[in-house]
Protein backbone atom coordinates (compact mmCIF):
# COMPACT_ATOMS: atom_id res chain seq x y z
CA UNK A 1 0.00 0.00 0.00
CA UNK A 2 1.79 3.15 -1.07
CA UNK A 3 1.26 6.69 0.84
CA UNK A 4 0.19 9.89 -1.03
CA UNK A 5 0.89 13.15 0.26
CA UNK A 6 -2.39 15.26 -0.02
CA UNK A 7 -1.96 18.76 1.05
CA UNK A 8 -0.32 20.80 4.17
CA UNK A 9 -2.87 20.47 6.97
CA UNK A 10 -3.66 24.25 6.49
CA UNK A 11 -4.99 23.72 3.38
CA UNK A 12 -7.76 21.09 3.95
CA UNK A 13 -9.74 22.54 6.60
CA UNK A 14 -13.04 21.10 8.55
CA UNK A 15 -15.92 20.98 5.80
CA UNK A 16 -13.45 20.62 3.12
CA UNK A 17 -12.38 18.26 0.30
CA UNK A 18 -9.88 18.04 -2.24
CA UNK A 19 -9.96 16.48 -5.27
CA UNK A 20 -6.75 14.54 -7.19
CA UNK A 21 -6.04 11.80 -9.19
CA UNK A 22 -3.76 9.36 -8.10
CA UNK A 23 -2.41 6.16 -10.75
CA UNK A 24 -5.82 7.14 -13.06
CA UNK A 25 -7.65 6.74 -10.03
CA UNK A 26 -10.27 9.77 -8.78
CA UNK A 27 -9.89 10.28 -5.43
CA UNK A 28 -11.56 12.93 -2.80
CA UNK A 29 -10.53 13.78 0.60
CA UNK A 30 -12.57 15.09 2.99
CA UNK A 31 -11.78 16.57 6.16
CA UNK A 32 -14.68 15.95 8.14
CA UNK A 33 -14.53 17.82 11.92
CA UNK A 34 -11.00 17.00 12.23
CA UNK A 35 -10.62 13.43 10.63
CA UNK A 36 -9.92 12.68 7.34
CA UNK A 37 -11.33 10.39 4.65
CA UNK A 38 -10.18 9.23 1.20
CA UNK A 39 -12.73 8.06 -1.39
CA UNK A 40 -12.75 7.02 -5.01
CA UNK A 41 -14.51 10.03 -6.38
CA UNK A 42 -17.07 7.80 -8.99
CA UNK A 43 -20.57 6.44 -7.80
CA UNK A 44 -20.91 2.79 -8.00
CA UNK A 45 -24.52 3.04 -9.44
CA UNK A 46 -24.00 4.77 -12.31
CA UNK A 47 -20.44 6.33 -12.26
CA UNK A 48 -21.07 9.76 -11.55
CA UNK A 49 -18.34 12.05 -9.82
CA UNK A 50 -20.00 10.99 -6.30
CA UNK A 51 -17.53 13.03 -4.03
CA UNK A 52 -18.94 16.69 -6.14
CA UNK A 53 -22.55 15.85 -4.12
CA UNK A 54 -23.46 17.98 -0.94
CA UNK A 55 -22.82 16.63 2.02
CA UNK A 56 -25.62 15.99 4.33
CA UNK A 57 -26.62 13.78 7.63
CA UNK A 58 -28.86 10.75 7.87
CA UNK A 59 -32.29 11.05 8.04
CA UNK A 60 -33.44 8.06 9.87
CA UNK A 61 -36.98 6.71 11.17
CA UNK A 62 -38.07 4.02 13.56
CA UNK A 63 -41.87 4.84 13.41
CA UNK A 64 -43.49 7.09 10.87
CA UNK A 65 -43.54 10.64 11.85
CA UNK A 66 -40.35 10.01 13.87
CA UNK A 67 -37.27 11.52 12.18
CA UNK A 68 -33.69 11.51 13.91
CA UNK A 69 -31.02 13.40 11.79
CA UNK A 70 -27.90 12.30 12.82
CA UNK A 71 -24.26 12.31 10.97
CA UNK A 72 -24.78 15.72 9.99
CA UNK A 73 -21.81 16.44 7.48
CA UNK A 74 -20.61 12.73 7.50
CA UNK A 75 -22.91 11.77 4.61
CA UNK A 76 -22.35 11.80 0.66
CA UNK A 77 -24.75 12.38 -1.61
CA UNK A 78 -24.71 11.55 -5.13
CA UNK A 79 -24.89 14.78 -7.74
CA UNK A 80 -27.16 12.97 -10.12
CA UNK A 81 -28.96 10.27 -8.29
CA UNK A 82 -29.07 11.49 -4.74
CA UNK A 83 -27.48 8.17 -3.38
CA UNK A 84 -26.20 8.53 0.14
CA UNK A 85 -22.85 6.81 1.25
CA UNK A 86 -20.96 7.44 4.20
CA UNK A 87 -17.73 9.04 4.40
CA UNK A 88 -15.76 7.01 7.00
CA UNK A 89 -16.59 3.40 5.70
CA UNK A 90 -17.95 4.20 1.99
CA UNK A 91 -20.51 1.80 2.70
CA UNK A 92 -24.35 2.62 0.72
CA UNK A 93 -27.43 3.79 3.01
CA UNK A 94 -29.69 2.92 -0.27
CA UNK A 95 -28.02 -0.83 -1.23
CA UNK A 96 -25.37 -1.33 1.56
CA UNK A 97 -25.53 -5.31 0.45
CA UNK A 98 -24.45 -4.15 -3.11
CA UNK A 99 -22.91 -1.07 -3.54
CA UNK A 100 -20.06 0.17 -1.45
CA UNK A 101 -17.69 2.89 -2.45
CA UNK A 102 -14.09 2.29 -2.03
CA UNK A 103 -13.03 4.19 0.95
CA UNK A 104 -8.83 4.71 1.41
CA UNK A 105 -7.30 5.37 4.63
CA UNK A 106 -6.40 8.94 5.47
CA UNK A 107 -4.53 10.87 8.24
CA UNK A 108 -1.96 13.50 9.05
CA UNK A 109 1.69 12.79 9.50
CA UNK A 110 4.75 15.16 10.66
CA UNK A 111 6.34 16.62 7.94
CA UNK A 112 9.63 15.87 8.90
CA UNK A 113 8.19 12.26 7.81
CA UNK A 114 6.93 12.75 4.67
CA UNK A 115 9.96 14.05 3.09
CA UNK A 116 11.91 10.89 3.88
CA UNK A 117 12.31 8.36 1.79
CA UNK A 118 9.88 7.82 -1.10
CA UNK A 119 7.00 9.94 0.50
CA UNK A 120 7.73 13.32 -1.60
CA UNK A 121 4.93 14.75 -2.72
CA UNK A 122 5.69 15.93 -6.44
CA UNK A 123 3.24 18.94 -7.35
CA UNK A 124 3.44 20.30 -3.15
CA UNK A 125 5.79 22.19 -1.51
CA UNK A 126 6.89 20.34 0.92
CA UNK A 127 7.69 22.73 4.19
CA UNK A 128 9.10 20.01 6.52
CA UNK A 129 7.63 22.02 9.87
CA UNK A 130 4.53 21.28 8.41
CA UNK A 131 1.73 18.60 8.81
CA UNK A 132 0.67 16.87 5.48
CA UNK A 133 -2.85 14.52 5.38
CA UNK A 134 -1.61 11.26 3.56
CA UNK A 135 -3.74 8.97 1.71
CA UNK A 136 -2.87 4.81 1.60
CA UNK A 137 -4.00 3.15 -1.85
CA UNK B 1 4.59 8.26 -6.71
CA UNK B 2 2.57 10.44 -8.94
CA UNK B 3 0.56 12.89 -7.74
CA UNK B 4 -2.00 15.49 -9.86
CA UNK B 5 -4.03 18.08 -8.43
CA UNK B 6 -7.08 18.78 -10.92
CA UNK B 7 -10.30 19.82 -11.18
CA UNK B 8 -12.68 17.03 -11.04
CA UNK B 9 -14.48 18.10 -14.22
CA UNK B 10 -10.81 17.66 -16.31
CA UNK B 11 -10.70 14.75 -14.75
CA UNK B 12 -13.94 13.80 -16.19
CA UNK B 13 -13.38 15.03 -19.57
CA UNK B 14 -10.23 13.18 -19.70
CA UNK B 15 -11.85 10.08 -19.07
CA UNK B 16 -14.32 11.02 -21.94
CA UNK B 17 -11.86 11.94 -24.58
CA UNK B 18 -10.92 8.48 -24.32
CA UNK B 19 -14.38 7.59 -25.20
CA UNK B 20 -14.99 9.57 -28.77
CA UNK B 21 -14.67 5.87 -30.73
CA UNK B 22 -17.80 4.87 -28.54
CA UNK B 23 -20.86 3.42 -30.48
CA UNK B 24 -23.25 6.34 -31.85
CA UNK B 25 -26.16 6.69 -29.41
CA UNK B 26 -29.46 8.91 -30.11
CA UNK B 27 -30.79 10.44 -26.92
CA UNK B 28 -34.30 11.24 -27.25
CA UNK B 29 -35.16 13.27 -24.16
CA UNK B 30 -32.37 16.45 -23.41
CA UNK B 31 -33.68 19.00 -21.98
CA UNK B 32 -32.44 22.70 -22.78
CA UNK B 33 -33.07 25.66 -20.19
CA UNK B 34 -33.31 29.40 -21.00
CA UNK B 35 -30.03 31.14 -19.66
CA UNK B 36 -32.33 34.04 -18.19
CA UNK B 37 -36.20 34.99 -17.71
CA UNK B 38 -35.79 37.35 -20.58
CA UNK B 39 -34.00 34.88 -22.98
CA UNK B 40 -37.20 34.71 -24.92
CA UNK B 41 -38.14 38.26 -25.50
CA UNK B 42 -36.24 38.62 -29.04
CA UNK B 43 -38.91 35.88 -29.80
CA UNK B 44 -42.21 37.44 -28.15
CA UNK B 45 -44.23 40.66 -29.76
CA UNK B 46 -43.64 43.31 -27.60
CA UNK B 47 -47.46 42.86 -26.54
CA UNK B 48 -46.77 40.06 -24.87
CA UNK B 49 -43.48 40.99 -23.32
CA UNK B 50 -45.57 43.66 -21.61
CA UNK B 51 -47.99 41.44 -20.69
CA UNK B 52 -45.09 38.96 -18.69
CA UNK B 53 -43.83 41.81 -16.77
CA UNK B 54 -47.23 43.34 -15.66
CA UNK B 55 -49.29 39.91 -14.98
CA UNK B 56 -46.82 37.52 -15.32
CA UNK B 57 -47.72 33.75 -16.01
CA UNK B 58 -50.73 32.01 -14.86
CA UNK B 59 -50.92 27.86 -14.62
CA UNK B 60 -54.35 25.88 -14.59
CA UNK B 61 -52.60 24.81 -11.29
CA UNK B 62 -53.23 27.85 -9.80
CA UNK B 63 -51.61 29.87 -6.85
CA UNK B 64 -48.04 28.36 -8.30
CA UNK B 65 -45.36 29.34 -10.18
CA UNK B 66 -43.23 26.50 -10.43
CA UNK B 67 -43.73 22.67 -10.18
CA UNK B 68 -46.57 20.93 -8.05
CA UNK B 69 -43.26 19.25 -6.23
CA UNK B 70 -40.07 20.50 -5.01
CA UNK B 71 -37.39 18.65 -6.78
CA UNK B 72 -34.31 16.33 -5.74
CA UNK B 73 -31.43 18.70 -6.80
CA UNK B 74 -31.66 22.38 -7.57
CA UNK B 75 -33.24 22.92 -10.96
CA UNK B 76 -34.15 19.15 -10.90
CA UNK B 77 -30.80 18.70 -12.33
CA UNK B 78 -27.26 16.90 -11.96
CA UNK B 79 -24.91 19.08 -9.89
CA UNK B 80 -22.01 18.72 -12.34
CA UNK B 81 -23.88 20.03 -15.02
CA UNK B 82 -24.18 23.87 -14.08
CA UNK B 83 -22.61 25.53 -17.17
CA UNK B 84 -19.36 27.18 -16.29
CA UNK B 85 -20.15 30.46 -17.47
CA UNK B 86 -22.97 30.42 -15.30
CA UNK B 87 -26.70 29.80 -16.05
CA UNK B 88 -29.13 27.37 -15.31
CA UNK B 89 -28.31 23.55 -15.94
CA UNK B 90 -29.03 22.63 -19.63
CA UNK B 91 -28.93 26.64 -20.78
CA UNK B 92 -25.09 26.42 -22.54
CA UNK B 93 -24.79 24.66 -25.68
CA UNK B 94 -21.12 24.91 -25.74
CA UNK B 95 -21.05 22.45 -22.08
CA UNK B 96 -23.88 20.49 -23.35
CA UNK B 97 -21.98 19.35 -26.19
CA UNK B 98 -18.76 19.04 -23.95
CA UNK B 99 -20.39 17.02 -20.96
CA UNK B 100 -23.25 15.06 -22.89
CA UNK B 101 -23.01 15.13 -26.83
CA UNK B 102 -19.27 14.89 -27.54
CA UNK B 103 -18.29 12.09 -24.54
CA UNK B 104 -21.46 10.13 -25.18
CA UNK B 105 -20.95 10.26 -29.21
CA UNK B 106 -24.73 11.13 -29.11
CA UNK B 107 -25.83 11.03 -32.78
CA UNK B 108 -28.96 12.61 -32.39
CA UNK B 109 -30.25 14.29 -29.68
CA UNK B 110 -34.28 15.61 -29.25
CA UNK B 111 -34.85 18.73 -27.40
CA UNK B 112 -37.53 18.46 -25.28
CA UNK B 113 -38.18 21.75 -23.72
CA UNK B 114 -39.94 22.35 -20.59
CA UNK B 115 -42.13 25.26 -18.59
CA UNK B 116 -42.18 26.18 -22.27
CA UNK B 117 -46.02 27.93 -22.67
CA UNK B 118 -48.35 25.01 -22.27
CA UNK B 119 -51.55 24.57 -19.58
CA UNK B 120 -51.01 28.45 -19.52
CA UNK B 121 -54.91 30.01 -18.71
CA UNK B 122 -54.38 32.40 -21.16
CA UNK B 123 -54.57 30.64 -24.45
CA UNK B 124 -53.20 33.51 -26.72
CA UNK B 125 -49.93 34.16 -24.21
CA UNK B 126 -49.70 30.21 -24.38
CA UNK B 127 -49.56 29.98 -28.02
CA UNK B 128 -47.24 33.08 -28.34
CA UNK B 129 -44.58 31.40 -26.01
CA UNK B 130 -44.76 28.48 -27.73
CA UNK B 131 -43.95 29.80 -31.03
CA UNK B 132 -41.20 31.56 -29.24
CA UNK B 133 -39.68 28.74 -27.94
CA UNK B 134 -39.83 26.68 -31.07
CA UNK B 135 -37.79 29.77 -32.86
CA UNK B 136 -35.28 29.42 -29.65
CA UNK B 137 -35.11 26.16 -30.37
CA UNK B 138 -33.86 26.59 -33.70
CA UNK B 139 -31.88 30.17 -32.86
CA UNK B 140 -29.92 28.79 -29.89
CA UNK B 141 -29.83 24.98 -30.52
CA UNK B 142 -30.37 22.94 -33.83
CA UNK B 143 -28.97 25.68 -36.04
CA UNK B 144 -25.57 25.90 -34.08
CA UNK B 145 -25.18 22.00 -33.86
CA UNK B 146 -26.76 19.44 -36.15
CA UNK B 147 -26.83 16.55 -34.03
CA UNK B 148 -29.52 17.83 -32.26
CA UNK B 149 -33.42 18.27 -33.24
CA UNK B 150 -36.46 20.08 -31.60
CA UNK B 151 -40.08 19.42 -30.76
CA UNK B 152 -42.52 21.51 -32.02
CA UNK B 153 -44.00 22.89 -28.33
CA UNK B 154 -47.58 23.61 -28.63
CA UNK B 155 -50.38 25.65 -26.85
CA UNK B 156 -52.28 22.04 -25.49
CA UNK B 157 -55.01 23.64 -24.41
CA UNK B 158 -56.44 25.01 -27.29
CA UNK B 159 -56.15 22.24 -29.83
CA UNK B 160 -56.86 24.89 -32.76
CA UNK B 161 -54.03 26.85 -32.10
CA UNK B 162 -51.81 24.29 -31.39
CA UNK B 163 -52.28 22.91 -35.14
CA UNK B 164 -51.78 25.95 -36.85
CA UNK B 165 -48.16 26.10 -34.97
CA UNK B 166 -47.77 22.57 -35.92
CA UNK B 167 -48.90 23.42 -40.00
CA UNK B 168 -46.61 26.03 -39.65
CA UNK B 169 -43.11 23.96 -38.49
CA UNK B 170 -44.44 21.38 -40.57
CA UNK B 171 -41.27 20.31 -43.06
CA UNK B 172 -39.37 22.60 -40.86
CA UNK B 173 -36.02 19.72 -40.69
CA UNK B 174 -35.34 21.46 -36.75
CA UNK B 175 -37.96 19.66 -35.45
CA UNK B 176 -38.89 15.93 -35.47
CA UNK B 177 -42.17 15.90 -33.26
CA UNK B 178 -44.77 17.57 -31.44
CA UNK B 179 -44.71 18.29 -27.99
CA UNK B 180 -47.17 17.66 -24.89
CA UNK B 181 -47.04 16.65 -21.41
CA UNK B 182 -49.34 14.05 -19.41
CA UNK B 183 -50.46 16.43 -17.06
CA UNK B 184 -53.29 18.12 -18.67
CA UNK B 185 -56.64 19.67 -18.10
CA UNK B 186 -58.51 16.44 -19.50
CA UNK B 187 -57.31 12.77 -20.60
CA UNK B 188 -55.44 13.57 -23.91
CA UNK B 189 -57.65 11.17 -25.49
CA UNK B 190 -60.45 13.97 -25.39
CA UNK B 191 -61.93 15.77 -28.50
CA UNK B 192 -60.33 19.08 -27.12
CA UNK B 193 -56.88 17.34 -28.10
CA UNK B 194 -57.80 16.25 -31.84
CA UNK B 195 -57.06 19.06 -33.88
CA UNK B 196 -52.96 18.06 -32.22
CA UNK B 197 -53.03 14.79 -33.60
CA UNK B 198 -54.32 15.19 -37.26
CA UNK B 199 -52.01 18.11 -38.04
CA UNK B 200 -49.22 16.02 -36.55
CA UNK B 201 -50.88 13.20 -38.63
CA UNK B 202 -50.82 15.17 -41.86
CA UNK B 203 -47.34 16.44 -41.02
CA UNK B 204 -45.74 13.06 -40.79
CA UNK B 205 -44.61 13.92 -36.91
CA UNK B 206 -44.88 12.07 -33.87
CA UNK B 207 -46.52 13.23 -31.22
CA UNK B 208 -44.40 13.11 -27.45
CA UNK B 209 -45.99 13.06 -24.19
CA UNK B 210 -43.44 13.94 -21.81
CA UNK B 211 -43.85 13.54 -17.74
CA UNK B 212 -44.94 16.28 -16.04
CA UNK B 213 -47.62 19.49 -17.30
CA UNK B 214 -49.70 22.15 -15.51
CA UNK B 215 -53.17 21.02 -15.82
CA UNK B 216 -53.94 21.33 -12.39
CA UNK B 217 -54.83 17.77 -11.98
CA UNK B 218 -53.11 15.96 -9.57
CA UNK B 219 -50.65 13.04 -10.11
CA UNK B 220 -52.37 10.36 -8.92
CA UNK B 221 -56.03 9.46 -9.62
CA UNK B 222 -56.09 9.39 -5.68
CA UNK B 223 -55.49 12.83 -4.93
CA UNK B 224 -52.55 15.35 -4.57
CA UNK B 225 -49.79 13.08 -2.53
CA UNK B 226 -47.42 14.32 0.21
CA UNK B 227 -43.76 13.21 -1.25
CA UNK B 228 -41.84 14.58 -4.12
CA UNK B 229 -41.30 10.16 -4.31
CA UNK B 230 -44.58 9.35 -4.93
CA UNK B 231 -44.61 12.17 -7.52
CA UNK B 232 -41.87 10.69 -9.48
CA UNK B 233 -44.02 7.11 -9.42
CA UNK B 234 -46.75 9.29 -10.22
CA UNK B 235 -45.79 9.75 -13.83
CA UNK B 236 -46.54 6.37 -14.73
CA UNK B 237 -49.83 6.41 -13.45
CA UNK B 238 -50.45 9.75 -15.09
CA UNK B 239 -49.27 8.33 -18.51
CA UNK B 240 -51.39 4.71 -18.37
CA UNK B 241 -54.21 7.23 -18.17
CA UNK B 242 -53.26 9.19 -21.01
CA UNK B 243 -52.72 6.19 -23.13
CA UNK B 244 -55.73 4.43 -22.05
CA UNK B 245 -57.91 7.45 -22.92
CA UNK B 246 -56.22 7.83 -26.18
CA UNK B 247 -57.27 4.65 -27.44
CA UNK B 248 -60.41 4.49 -25.95
CA UNK B 249 -61.56 7.43 -26.80
CA UNK B 250 -60.57 6.29 -30.63
CA UNK B 251 -57.69 8.62 -31.38
CA UNK B 252 -55.85 5.64 -33.02
CA UNK B 253 -58.50 4.42 -34.59
CA UNK B 254 -59.23 8.35 -36.36
CA UNK B 255 -55.57 8.55 -36.57
CA UNK B 256 -54.01 5.39 -37.72
CA UNK B 257 -50.92 6.91 -38.96
CA UNK B 258 -50.79 9.02 -35.68
CA UNK B 259 -47.18 8.13 -33.63
CA UNK B 260 -47.11 8.44 -30.40
CA UNK B 261 -43.79 8.51 -28.12
CA UNK B 262 -44.57 8.00 -24.06
CA UNK B 263 -41.58 9.99 -22.37
CA UNK B 264 -39.59 9.51 -18.99
CA UNK B 265 -42.84 7.79 -17.49
CA UNK B 266 -41.50 4.20 -17.66
CA UNK B 267 -42.59 1.30 -19.84
CA UNK B 268 -42.15 -1.60 -17.57
CA UNK B 269 -46.27 -1.08 -16.80
CA UNK B 270 -47.17 -1.05 -20.52
CA UNK B 271 -47.53 -5.21 -21.03
CA UNK B 272 -50.04 -5.48 -17.56
CA UNK B 273 -52.62 -2.06 -18.98
CA UNK B 274 -52.67 -3.83 -22.39
CA UNK B 275 -53.91 -6.61 -20.92
CA UNK B 276 -56.39 -5.19 -18.87
CA UNK B 277 -57.98 -2.95 -21.29
CA UNK B 278 -57.95 -5.71 -23.99
CA UNK B 279 -59.68 -7.54 -20.80
CA UNK B 280 -62.53 -4.83 -20.61
CA UNK B 281 -62.91 -4.53 -24.13
CA UNK B 282 -63.77 -7.84 -24.87
CA UNK B 283 -66.46 -7.57 -22.15
CA UNK B 284 -67.56 -3.68 -22.68
CA UNK B 285 -67.11 -3.18 -26.18
CA UNK B 286 -70.37 -1.82 -26.86
CA UNK B 287 -69.59 1.15 -25.21
CA UNK B 288 -66.86 1.84 -27.10
CA UNK B 289 -67.93 0.70 -30.61
CA UNK B 290 -65.47 3.02 -32.18
CA UNK B 291 -62.54 1.25 -30.73
CA UNK B 292 -62.63 -1.84 -33.57
CA UNK B 293 -59.72 -3.89 -32.80
CA UNK B 294 -58.11 -4.98 -29.27
CA UNK B 295 -56.26 -1.66 -27.41
CA UNK B 296 -53.49 -3.72 -27.34
CA UNK B 297 -52.85 -3.69 -31.22
CA UNK B 298 -53.32 0.19 -31.69
CA UNK B 299 -50.47 0.30 -29.04
CA UNK B 300 -48.51 -2.22 -30.46
CA UNK B 301 -48.67 -0.53 -33.94
CA UNK B 302 -48.52 3.01 -32.98
CA UNK B 303 -46.54 3.97 -29.58
CA UNK B 304 -43.17 3.73 -28.70
CA UNK B 305 -41.25 4.51 -25.44
CA UNK B 306 -38.39 6.35 -24.51
CA UNK B 307 -35.76 4.34 -21.99
CA UNK B 308 -34.91 6.78 -18.84
CA UNK B 309 -35.91 6.19 -16.12
CA UNK B 310 -34.97 2.47 -17.16
CA UNK B 311 -36.38 0.41 -15.64
CA UNK B 312 -33.90 -1.54 -13.20
CA UNK B 313 -35.59 -4.58 -11.94
CA UNK B 314 -33.80 -7.20 -9.91
CA UNK B 315 -33.63 -10.14 -12.39
CA UNK B 316 -32.64 -8.89 -15.78
CA UNK B 317 -34.47 -11.98 -17.43
CA UNK B 318 -37.77 -9.62 -16.29
CA UNK B 319 -36.57 -6.71 -17.96
CA UNK B 320 -36.08 -8.63 -21.02
CA UNK B 321 -39.69 -10.37 -20.79
CA UNK B 322 -40.98 -6.89 -20.51
CA UNK B 323 -39.23 -5.11 -23.28
CA UNK B 324 -39.84 -8.64 -25.48
CA UNK B 325 -43.51 -8.18 -24.80
CA UNK B 326 -43.27 -3.90 -26.02
CA UNK B 327 -40.88 -4.97 -28.94
CA UNK B 328 -36.77 -4.10 -28.98
CA UNK B 329 -38.19 -2.07 -32.26
CA UNK B 330 -39.76 0.58 -29.53
CA UNK B 331 -37.88 1.65 -27.15
CA UNK B 332 -36.00 5.07 -27.75
CA UNK B 333 -33.00 5.70 -25.64
CA UNK B 334 -33.24 8.73 -23.69
CA UNK B 335 -30.55 10.60 -20.95
CA UNK B 336 -33.07 13.17 -19.72
CA UNK B 337 -29.92 15.73 -19.49
CA UNK B 338 -29.51 17.85 -17.44
CA UNK B 339 -31.81 16.49 -14.72
CA UNK B 340 -30.77 14.71 -11.56
CA UNK B 341 -32.52 11.12 -12.49
CA UNK B 342 -29.86 11.13 -15.79
CA UNK B 343 -29.70 7.82 -17.42
CA UNK B 344 -25.67 6.83 -18.14
CA UNK B 345 -25.61 5.08 -21.57
CA UNK B 346 -23.07 2.45 -20.55
CA UNK B 347 -24.65 1.28 -17.66
CA UNK B 348 -28.57 0.93 -18.32
CA UNK B 349 -28.76 -1.89 -20.38
CA UNK B 350 -27.61 -5.36 -18.90
CA UNK B 351 -25.58 -7.96 -21.26
CA UNK B 352 -27.06 -10.38 -22.31
CA UNK B 353 -28.87 -8.49 -25.43
CA UNK B 354 -27.88 -8.99 -28.95
CA UNK B 355 -25.74 -6.94 -31.41
CA UNK B 356 -29.17 -6.05 -32.96
CA UNK B 357 -31.41 -4.90 -30.61
CA UNK B 358 -28.21 -3.09 -28.87
CA UNK B 359 -28.58 -1.36 -31.76
CA UNK B 360 -31.73 -0.98 -31.93
CA UNK B 361 -32.26 0.25 -28.54
CA UNK B 362 -29.64 2.40 -28.58
CA UNK B 363 -29.79 4.53 -32.08
CA UNK B 364 -31.91 2.62 -35.29
CA UNK B 365 -35.34 2.84 -33.40
CA UNK B 366 -34.91 6.68 -33.23
CA UNK B 367 -33.33 7.39 -36.34
CA UNK B 368 -36.01 5.26 -38.28
CA UNK B 369 -38.90 7.04 -36.06
CA UNK B 370 -37.35 10.74 -36.20
CA UNK B 371 -36.79 10.44 -40.17
CA UNK B 372 -33.09 10.65 -39.41
CA UNK B 373 -30.67 9.00 -42.00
Amino acid sequence: MARHVIAPVDELPPGTRKFLEIDGRPIAVFNIKGEYFGLMNRCPHQGAALCEGPLIGLAQSSDPGEIEYTKLGEIIRCPWHGWEFDIRTGQSYCDPRRFRVKAYPAHVEPGTSVVKGPYVAETVTVKVESDYVVVEL
Amino acid sequence: MNIQFRESLEAASSLTAKNATKTAIADCDIHPARASRTELYPYLAKRWQHHLEVYGVHAYQGMMDGPPYPKAQPNASRRDAYPPEGGPQGSSLSFMQKQLLDPNNVQLGVLNPLNSGQGIRNHELSAALCSAINDWQIDKWTSKDKRLKGSIVVGNEDGLSAAAEIRERAGDKNFVQVLLLSRNVEPLGQRRYWPIYQAAEEAGLPVGVHAFGFGGNPITPSGWPSYYVEEMVGHSQCQQSALASLALEGVFERFPKLKMVMIEAGFGWAPSLAWRLDNVWQRLRSEVPHVKRPPSEYIREQVWWTTQPMEDPERREDLFDVINWIGWDRLLFATDYPHWDYDEPSRVLPAGVSEDNREAFYLGNAKKLYGIS
